[in-house]
């Protein structure tokens, strides 16, 4: 089953093309892997498929009413803004916002919801804390509770390990795994290739103004398109401990 | 919550002191009977047609900008906006100084509120077009701002060109707002207006939330983000025009208050709201109050009261802020 589709997406800003006739399915079950150059266009795909700027083509998401889509898609933003000095649960809990009624406050499940997503991202200790006094990293972690607590088949991510110390970025990774194992799938931009390959099911690959590959991770970082979509060359092995990929050196 | 009562406690308190403040000696018990009974005595003249619409303007008003200055801060994430930022009380004021100048106020007793009342429509148009069915934040404020100037700029023209030194002395205490001489005239034109703008800004606390993490994830949230804007606009525009249509500007309240309670919500600004509107009530009353009670002889004006006390309060304030930066 497909949880979301586009067909020949297309963004256009300021009369350039950012990139065209994108088109791919993320079905259950998947952590799709978004990587590409600085400007390739990551974050204009994920905000173009959640229908939140004007693009051409189709997506199925896009087409839904908002409040559909937001118990569909979980969307975390790359840009960490949490404006007020409000409690890390109180965060967390904006995330079950797509599922209350107008005047119905959180229930029993609500707060089970948000209290495993705390868990999850290892927050449940600074629960009560002003989200605003948390480092750039827990603030990351607050967040991506915060998505995880919308509780949605599909988690669309950007760049959510940015930031995160090693020991949370792979927890983070593996989090979203286990998503995967219960039928769930993420989207996650991120430029970490090495976790890219270890933890993404697959890895789309944007750059060039269209979508270049689009398959399992051993098969989209070939050696010629690392060297001419990223301009870098890459170790890369199969080993006992799982796919190692290390980024060598700059080509040009 | 927890704060919700005590606030209510504090507005009822000073709501009834309010009623009991005025140059006319009369005793707590006398005046309460008679502005329950009523009658046609001086008494009963006194509680029910000026002490009473005073009082009640007070809360309204107060209410008023406390709950529109708290969804302003809301929906921009910027703690130093207010209700003025959108240029409808500057309008407001347009309109009621050319009220004043042609002399339309002069010859029926409405005529300034009407006057003002359309002032803030219009400046409320502008600020729709200006900013574009779904421009973002931004063109808001920058819309705002470019009616707020030509608002002040026209407003300075009148008085510039005024022939008439008496006119343009009534426009500049008229300017300052106050509560002083209203009429229940006065309430039941202001309140319907309220009532509709009340209403429209406390249905944005589930949106004022989720604008905590940003307008993408907000609208990734479900929350349709045009909508939100129209309804925080209209009922700004709503609340504000005709609080300035009977009282005039009243600064500092809309932007103090959601500030000094914020700590007390948990910052959420979904739950500042009512609090705010509870909490501009009681400063607007304690401020009404207080023109009466210190300068009784002089007419201090309401606005001057609350911008004197805000300033210094909002310097505690940002002092507190830094340090807590540090």
């Amino acid at each position: 089953m497909s949880l979301v589709s586009v067909t020949d997406l297309g963004v256009r800003m300021g009369g350039r093309a950012v990139f065209s006739d994108v088109s791919f399915e993320i079905g259950a079950g998947e952590v799709v892997g978004l990587i590409g150059p600085n400007g390739a266009g990551k974050t204009t795909l994920m905000r173009a498929l959640l229908g939140l700027l004007p693009f051409e083509g189709q997506s199925t998401l896009a087409a839904l009413p908002a409040a559909e889509r937001a118990r569909l898609a979980a969307w975390m933003p790359q840009s960490r803004e949490i404006a007020w000095p409000v409690s890390v649960e109180t965060v967390v809990m904006l995330g079950r916002v797509p599922h209350l009624g107008t005047l119905q406050r959180p229930g029993e499940e609500d707060r089970a919801r948000v209290a495993a997503a705390l868990e999850r991202m290892e927050l449940a200790e600074m629960r009560d804390r002003p989200a605003t006094q948390l480092s750039g990293g827990e603030q990351a972690r607050v967040l991506i509770a915060r998505a995880l607590a919308q509780d949605t088949p599909l988690l669309i991510a950007d760049e959510p390990i940015a930031g995160l110390d090693p020991a949370h970025q792979i927890s983070t990774m593996q989090s979203f795994a286990a998503l995967a194992d219960v039928g769930k799938s993420v989207l996650v931009s991120m430029h970490d290739l090495g976790l890219a390959v270890r933890h993404c099911t697959r890895l789309v690959l944007l750059g060039e103004g269209r979508m270049i590959a689009d398959g399992p991770p051993g098969e989209v970082l070939t050696p010629e398109r690392l060297a001419r979509v990223f301009g870098i060359s890459a170790w890369y092995k199969v080993t006992e401990e799982g796919p190692v990929y290390q980024p060598l050196e700059v080509l040009r | 919550m927890r704060i919700a009562l005590p606030l209510l406690a504090v507005v009822a308190a000073l709501f009834m002191v309010s009623l009991l403040t005025g140059p006319a000696d009369i005793g707590i018990g006398e005046s309460l009977a008679a502005l329950l009974s009523g009658g046609d005595g001086p008494l009963a003249l006194v509680m029910r047609e000026i002490r009473l619409p005073r009082a009640l303007l007070a809360v309204m008003i107060g209410a008023s900008l406390g709950l529109s200055g708290a969804a302003m801060q809301g929906y921009l994430r910027n703690p130093l906006a207010e209700p003025g930022l959108i240029g409808v009380s500057g309008s407001a004021a347009l309109g009621a100084v050319l009220a004043i100048q042609t002399g339309l106020a002069a010859s029926f007793a409405l005529g300034l509120p009407l006057a003002a009342l359309a002032g803030a429509l219009g400046g409320v148009l502008l600020v729709m077009a200006l900013a574009g069915p779904r421009g973002t934040s931004l063109t808001l404020i920058l819309g705002g701002i470019a009616v707020s100037s030509l608002a002040g700029a026209l407003t300075a023209l009148v008085l510039n060109l005024s022939p008439n030194p008496f006119a343009a002395s009534e426009i500049v205490f008229w300017m300052m707002g106050s509560l002083a001489d209203r009429s229940m005239t006065h309430v039941w034109l202001a309140l319907p207006f309220m009532v509709l703008g009340l209403a429209l800004l406390a249905g944005l606390g589930r949106g004022l939330d989720a604008l905590t993490l940003g307008e993408d994830a907000a609208q990734a949230m479900g929350i349709d983000m045009v909508r939100l804007r129209l309804m925080l606009v209209i009922g700004t525009a709503c609340v504000v025009g005709a609080g300035t249509a009977v009282a005039g500007a009243i600064g500092f309240v809309g932007l103090v208050v959601p500030h000094m309670l914020r700590p007390l919500v948990g910052a959420h600004p979904g739950r500042l709201l009512w609090a705010s509107a509870l909490g501009g009530a009681a400063m607007v009353l304690l401020a009404d109050i207080a023109v009466r009670v210190v300068l009784p002889e002089r007419d201090l004006k309401l606005g001057v009261l609350t911008a004197l006390v805000g300033a210094p309060l909002f310097l505690h304030l940002i002092l507190r802020l830094r340090r807590e930066r540090i």
